[in-house]
């Protein structure tokens, strides 16, 4: 009886470390790809937008990526809205937290918090598993919250356990299978994701683009600088011997 | 007499300009022989301005309100405009801050500056030292993070684990039982003015400290003892033009390497930015991992490698406080008979780099969890390293008056070499 109990106290730790520190795969995004952030707004606003806000995200904060106002209003701007509102959710917290049993998180600046590869590894990740609430789990999160809300589109994925050789002889290895594929062929779905991942990077600091065209030229500026200064100390100091 | 001659003139017969200037910089001799480590003082005080301007233009937007800290940072870095360089500028600056100031004070300990005429002085900077640390602290509060939240809640309880009166001083200092919107306000008021004040007058005083007994060198002897027919000293320079242009050039590496940061990796990897501070300061979710800035990570090390004993964590708070006091004494530890580490036998070259190796190795376990190198026997390996480094750490200070004395060293120069 002492045994069970204590497997039972034990196991689920284990468990839990065991899928709590998955190997995070790298996220294929670049910030400088426009194209690719206007595809993952269209799908943030049509599959994370509904129940997670971004309450410091304005929309027309879109506009650096090219797009007109009427852009956004015809095509990622659902309900009443203007232009320069920020991403607010209707969905009231109080509710969400008894449908899921926690509110969703803001995702305005997630990926500063979480990271990219954090976020794209996550997202891939759902499987089945009927001991939830929602029917569905998470490798990179256990008991997550969130149902898999891509099911669609990734299809259904499950656990597996397999045997592989680790550096301390054979280790069993828990991977996620897909079962059941959904609308998009895996390498579809993993360009859908690293799209949403790179538009959720977007939004932890719209402003990254110009930071980093500034910087260039700043760092010129300075380079000529340098070059003054150290010239002005070399005539100043002839004369210190 | 020229109109600008009448002018200064006028000035000066009723306020000492002319005087001022002479005396702290056109006649104010500093030794000629300076090197790298030099540059550091003169960018301290830059950076000191530099937090102060982006401090000021930060706090026309921030609000320290618990409900809208968090929030109003977040406005800054998108909805005022040039914001997020500001703010940029300022987390970059915090750290950078350190960085000099580290460096500068590693430059004392090579060369001996705190060695008399110059206990004073060295004091002086001890105490702006500790003042960097509170406004560090208090500051780090104000953008209502994970680990602004934390990190303030270990501090703060690092005074609740003094005997008898430790609770309520602890309370005192939060002005609640919890960190709170009370805490943020009064950490505000603190982070924007009053140890800003302290903080730019011990400035002053460790100035014209320095402007009284004059600088030491990398030789370690005093120029003034060799002086020519004038009265000026045969190996110093007048400060201003030779090194503040001399600055100048250190100024303008300094600031090649802070842009680099602020425009391309403000976070510095979590170092600078910490990302769990992305994450609102939420009361009831304690984070797994609770680590401060780096630049604190070598006294947090050392608080957690303390163990308890007779049933208190007070322990811990004495060593990491020691830590840090301890570098008043420095100045009546070094029995060395000359300065310099360029005249000093191999017993202080030693101790210095056991020294600054221990310093590396606690910042660097500080910011990792106890765990993260596995268990030796029952104990975390990671502190059993942090216990190692501690005694290292103190024995540089405590065994100094054996090995300075007993060192071999060799004579100074008369003159200062290049």
């Amino acid at each position: 009886m002492k045994k069970i109990l204590f497997l039972a106290l034990v196991l689920p730790c284990a468990a839990y470390a065991a899928v709590g520190h998955v190997k995070l795969d790298k996220a294929p995004i670049d910030y400088r790809d426009a194209v690719s952030i206007q595809r993952g707004a269209q799908v943030f606003v049509n599959y994370c937008l509904n129940c997670h806000g971004a309450q410091y995200m304005r929309y027309n904060r879109l506009m650096a990526l090219g797009l007109t106002e009427q852009q956004i209003r015809d095509n990622l701007l659902f309900g009443p809205g203007k232009v320069g509102d920020t991403m607010t959710v209707a969905t009231r917290a109080r509710d969400a937290k008894e449908w899921f049993g926690v509110a969703p998180p803001d995702l305005s600046v997630v990926a500063r918090s979480r990271g990219a590869d954090w976020l794209y590894t996550y997202l891939r990740s759902y499987y089945r598993d009927d001991k939830t609430a929602t029917g569905w789990n998470n490798l990179v999160f256990p008991n997550v919250g969130m149902p898999h809300v891509l099911w669609q589109l990734q299809g259904q994925q499950v656990l597996e356990v397999k045997e592989a050789d680790g550096p301390h002889g054979k280790q069993s290895v828990t991977e996620v299978v897909l079962a059941e594929p959904g609308a998009l062929a895996p390498i579809e779905y993993n360009r859908l994701v690293a799209d949403l991942v790179n538009y959720l990077v977007f939004m932890g600091e719209p402003e990254r683009a110009s930071r980093v065209r500034i910087g260039y030229i700043v760092l010129i500026a300075v380079g000529v600088l340098f070059v003054l200064f150290y010239l002005l100390k070399r005539e100043y100091w002839k004369d210190v011997h | 007499m020229t109109r600008t001659q009448a002018l200064l003139d006028w000035i000066d017969a009723r306020f000492p300009l002319s005087s001022l200037w002479k005396e702290h910089l056109s006649e104010y001799y500093a030794p000629k022989n300076f090197n790298f480590w030099y540059y550091f003082g003169s960018l301290a005080v830059l950076v000191l301005v530099i937090q102060i301007i982006s401090g000021i233009f930060l706090t026309m937007n921030y609000k320290p309100d618990a409900a809208q800290a968090f929030g109003s940072v977040e406005y800054i870095m998108r909805d005022v405009p040039g914001g997020w360089l500001i703010r940029y500028i300022h987390s970059t600056g915090a750290s950078m801050f350190f960085v000099v100031v580290y460096l500068h004070m590693f430059r004392g300990l090579l060369y001996g500056s705190y060695r008399k005429p110059r206990e004073l002085l060295w004091l002086v900077g001890v105490l702006i030292y500790l003042c960097m640390m509170a406004e560090a602290f208090f500051g780090y509060l104000l953008p209502w993070g994970q680990m602004s939240y934390w990190g303030a809640q270990v501090i703060v309880n690092l005074f609740a684990a003094v005997p008898i009166i430790g609770e309520d001083l602890a309370v005192w200092i939060r002005g609640d039982y919890v960190i709170s919107d009370a805490t943020l306000n009064r950490f505000f008021a603190f982070h924007v003015i009053a140890i800003p004040l302290v903080l730019l007058a011990l400035v002053v005083v460790h100035i014209m400290a320095l402007h009284e007994v004059g600088s030491n060198n990398p030789d370690g002897i005093e120029i003034k003892k060799k002086k020519d027919a004038s009265g000026r000293p045969l190996d110093g320079i007048a400060f201003h033009p030779y090194y503040t242009v001399k600055d100048m050039v250190g100024v303008a590496v300094f600031l090649a390497v802070f842009s680099i940061v602020v425009f391309f990796a403000p976070e510095v990897g979590g170092y600078f930015l910490e990302y769990n501070n992305f994450i609102p300061a939420d009361p009831l979710k304690t984070p797994q991992h609770i680590a401060p800035v780096w630049y604190f990570t070598p006294y947090y090390a050392m608080l957690r490698a303390v163990p308890a004993f007779l049933g208190t964590q007070f322990w811990g708070v004495l060593v990491m406080g020691a830590a840090v006091l301890i570098f008043f004494f420095l100045p009546w530890l070094d029995r060395s008979p000359v300065r310099s580490i360029r005249y000093k036998g191999a017993y202080y070259r030693i101790a210095l780099a056991l020294f600054v190796l221990s310093f590396v190795v606690l910042g660097w376990l500080g910011t990792q969890p106890t765990d993260f190198l596995g268990k030796l026997g029952s104990t975390d390996m990671a502190v059993i390293l942090a216990r190692l480094f501690t005694v290292v750490y103190f024995a540089f200070f405590l065994l100094m008056p054996w090995y300075s004395r007993i060192d071999r060293t060799r004579p100074e120069p008369e003159r200062v070499t290049g």
